[in-house]
């Protein structure tokens, strides 16, 4: 019989897959790789946030996260800084300042797990968080998702068709940040860009059409989910980065099959 | 009758520099308008002023109710990012049926291209689907931002070639951004010389005498387009002589 926690954990690694697979592609098309890993660190600042405030981690992390998209947006309409100088700033004062936090927390944080995620101690909770969070984030890309492609092509023709490209960035900054904010716990902080970038990255090489990219970038990340749970089981590795070493042994092959192919 | 767009009086600053000074435009039903200026004289923001996707500073914009507008914007890239095919790019938020599809492609000449990747098109292709998509919704004025400045030579020539077969086919107006005067005199029926305000604007011939446009852009140049005007007339008088 399959153990509860395992269903939970698969429940919850489906979810993330899917949502992140098809933001991923935002990601890999904007080049907003720094900017997920950058939010990724600051989410820490947000669980030190949840924790002082004795409110959900989750909820503590949205709003760190979203703060830090909002003054990122600012901060590059300035242009006194390049928008990679500004994300290294902020990410690493977020993330600095989350440790200092918690370690002056009068109570003993699981540290590792934030980082590098525990799929397999996923709750309920959490779960719902995932589907919740989840099913706003396809909903709105999916009627949002023509504005969302033509303004990553090309800002100033989606401006010349009287499409707002700034709310449009600061919409795809958002959901990124609902994305990291339910799935954290799941690869952890440190491994959150690769489930947005490397299913993307892989779907890239087999697809011809963005809605082709998104919907096979969510189901190879669902492939990855259950190689790595299974890894993780079998091999009593940490949950985690088991799941990101299957993406990337996915990643791989399909490259090396589409380049077979090619020759 | 009135104009498509008028402009009265535009002033644009950016951090504390001026980028326009009191310009004024109006483009007509059938008009062919090319502004020429140095690199930074403020041709792009007047382009997007006039669209409507950057508000001046100062001045008064008036536009034809419901006016259809195609654009060309400098600059495009497509990243190879995204795997996209060049018939979807072009019905990506178009309401459009396949017939009118068909007939721009034809135009155009991108029929054999259509199921092409974006990002793996020539300079010289790219420019053309640009060229179809502003065309789709059959706009009254297309605004073209230097729209075969990466392109070789022959592919400007070509370019310029299919945008007068246009412009001579369908009842539009254009108004371009561009460095290739030489090119396009044949069809341009007005220049504007823009240096952060108009120098000089006028049927070329006369632009190219101006003292303003000398100053502004040489001898060279303005030698350039007299060698140009020779050879127009010249077959203008054969023409005559038929």
């Amino acid at each position: 019989m399959i153990e509860p926690f395992l269903i939970r954990a698969i429940i919850a690694g489906v979810g993330v897959a899917i949502i992140t697979g098809a933001i991923g592609c935002f990601v890999v098309w904007r080049r907003m790789a720094y900017f997920g890993d950058s939010l990724a660190h600051s989410a820490l600042l947000g669980v030190a946030l949840g924790l002082v405030l004795g409110i959900s981690t989750n909820l503590g992390t949205m709003i760190i996260c979203s703060v830090f998209a909002i003054l990122l947006i600012w901060l590059q309409q300035k242009k006194f800084l390049a928008t990679d100088t500004l994300l290294g700033i902020l990410a690493h004062a977020a993330l600095s300042i989350g440790m200092v936090t918690l370690s002056l927390l009068e109570r003993s944080v699981d540290l590792h797990s934030y980082l590098f995620g525990d799929i397999l101690a996923v709750t309920n909770h959490e779960i719902y968080l995932i589907f919740f969070g989840g099913i706003f984030v396809i909903i709105f890309l999916f009627y949002n998702w023509s504005s969302f492609v033509l303004t990553t092509i090309n800002e100033k023709l989606a401006k010349s068709e009287g499409l707002n490209t700034l709310l449009n960035q600061l919409l795809i900054m958002l959901l990124m940040t609902i994305v990291v904010a339910v799935s954290f716990r799941i690869v952890g902080l440190l491994l959150i860009t690769s489930m947005l970038i490397i299913p993307a990255a892989t779907a890239r090489q087999v697809t011809n059409s963005p809605e082709a990219m998104a919907v096979v970038s969510s189901i190879l990340g669902i492939c990855a989910v259950m190689l790595g749970i299974y890894l993780s089981l079998h091999l009593d590795t940490p949950s985690g980065p088991s799941i990101v070493v299957a993406s990337v042994v996915i990643f791989i092959s399909v490259l090396f099959f589409t380049s077979l192919r090619k020759n | 009758m009135p104009s498509l767009i008028e402009a009265k009086g535009l002033d644009v600053y950016r951090q504390g520099k001026e980028i326009l000074k009191d310009v004024s435009i109006s483009v007509n039903k059938k008009d062919f308008i090319t502004i020429i200026g140095p690199n930074g004289a403020g041709k792009s923001i007047l382009l997007e002023c006039l669209m409507g996707t950057f508000s001046p500073d100062r001045g008064e914009i008036n536009k034809k109710d419901n006016i259809s507008i195609g654009y060309i914007p400098q600059n495009f890239n497509p990243d190879n990012s995204m795997p996209i095919s060049v018939e979807r790019f072009l019905m990506l938020r178009k309401k459009i049926i396949s017939e009118e599809l068909r007939v721009i492609s034809e135009e155009t000449n991108i029929f054999s291209i259509l199921s092409k990747k974006l990002s793996n098109l020539s300079g010289g292709e790219l420019q053309r689907v640009l060229l179809a998509r502003s065309l789709l919704g059959n706009p009254e004025l297309l605004i073209l931002d230097e729209p075969a400045q990466n392109l070789d030579i022959k592919n400007q020539l070509n370019f310029y070639n299919l945008l007068n077969q246009i412009y001579l086919k369908r009842d539009i107006s254009i108004l371009m951004v561009s460095h290739d005067l030489h090119m396009v005199m044949a069809s341009t029926k007005q220049v504007i010389c823009l240096y952060h305000h108009i120098c000089c604007s006028g049927e070329p011939q006369a632009v190219a005498k101006d003292p303003e446009f000398i100053s502004l852009f040489g001898n060279d140049m303005a030698k350039m387009m007299s060698v140009y005007q020779h050879t127009h007339d010249h077959s203008h008088n054969e023409n005559l002589n038929d």
